[in-house]
């Protein structure tokens, strides 16, 4: 995701007897043409999306065999994400794709204002999907759900105990050995949507220097580079949580 | 410079925004179906439907959010490559975990 720099020409131009032939500002020396730059920069942020893939692998996999150890603890904890602001979040995110996809498109046919309504309207999305998560953090806060944290299996336990989670899926109460694995549950929820977020806020942290830039005229005289691969990037963590929204949220929510 | 740029144009493909709408449209509707899909008894198939659901909005993004259905070779084969190779590492670590205790209860 290198941004243009200038390149000292100095001993470049000496090296190459003849000078150097017309080309474009943001175009480093190392590399044959545009194309061949663009072509590198995409295949290393494409590398760097393999590796996080992996990192977010791990967590995936630890959730599928938890779940497929533990679950009954799985359903009710899961009942306790409300589905409202789950489907809420994945749309905000899934809009906030729209616009960086559309501002992809802005910075290649030039158009500064449009590119940066679009990092712009990109940036609040990615602000309001944290202000959603942030809601739903403070419920479990609230309910006792952090592990570790003087975690309650009452809802669990007793979940006539919890009546608004009661009335609507009318869990039954688990064995305090299966309760005790819902806090197993929240580990994995915190791990996950937290490391999600983490990517969101510092992505929300590249998008405000990139509005700034964007306004300068940076990336809509041609080098689209930093804008296409932070897009790659954003459009990565869409992915993660099209995959987390139904594992996490969506487990069972058919009444028994 | 119009030389060039043209030439930029003709390797370089820019993704129309109606395709984009097009996605964006079909990303939401998904997101719609997988909810309602998740209230229905399905039995074992709830989970099938909501992963199966989840990956084709997953390939949707990936080939034309990020462009890999109009990029390089280069860039197919590293994408599949990844990919690969997670759906090996993870499918080997399941059967080992799901398998391991067979017949001894």
């Amino acid at each position: 995701m290198s941004d243009s720099t200038r390149v000292a020409h100095g001993t470049a131009d000496s090296l190459h007897t003849g000078g150097h032939e017309e080309h474009p500002a943001y175009l480093r020396h190392h590399f044959e043409n545009v194309e061949q730059q663009a072509d590198a920069a995409g295949f290393a942020m494409w590398l760097f999306l393999l590796t996080e893939v992996m990192f977010f692998g791990g967590m995936f996999t630890a959730y599928l065999i938890y779940r497929n150890w533990y679950y009954p603890a799985f359903v009710e904890a899961s009942h306790q994400l409300n589905v409202v602001w789950g489907t809420l979040n994945t749309a905000v995110l899934i809009t906030s794709s729209f616009t960086m996809a559309m501002g992809v498109w802005c910075a290649e046919v030039r158009k500064q204002a449009g590119l940066v309504l679009c990092l712009v309207l990109t940036f609040i999305l990615g602000l309001a999907f944290l202000g959603i998560k942030t809601v739903e953090y403070k419920e479990k806060i609230e309910k006792h759900h952090v592990p570790g944290f003087h975690y309650s299996l009452k809802s669990f336990t007793n979940p006539q105990s919890d009546p608004e989670i009661y009335k609507e899926y009318h869990d039954k109460p688990l064995g305090v050995d299966m309760a005790r694995h819902t806090e197993i549950y929240f580990s994995l929820y915190f791990a996950m949507t937290g490391m999600h977020a983490l990517h969101m806020i510092i992505g929300i942290a590249i998008l405000g220097f990139m509005i700034f830039r964007a306004r300068a005229g940076a990336y809509t005289s041609g080098h689209v580079t930093f804008v296409e691969n932070f897009g790659l990037y954003w459009h990565f963590v869409d992915i993660i949580w099209i995959f987390l929204f139904p594992l996490l949220y969506l487990i069972s929510r058919h009444a028994n | 410079m119009t030389d060039q740029h043209e030439m930029e144009e003709s390797q370089h493909h820019v993704v129309s925004p109606m395709i984009y709408i097009i996605i964006g449209g079909s990303l939401l509707v998904l997101t719609g179906l997988t909810v309602f899909a998740s209230f229905l008894e399905l039995g074992i198939f709830n989970p099938i439907v909501a992963l199966a659901i989840a990956c084709v909005k997953a390939v949707l993004v990936v080939l034309f959010f990020m462009h890999v259905k109009y990029s390089s070779k280069l860039t197919k084969l590293t994408v599949f490559c990844g990919l690969f190779t997670f759906i090996a590492l993870i499918g080997m670590t399941l059967m080992d975990y799901f398998s391991r205790a067979w017949g001894r209860w």
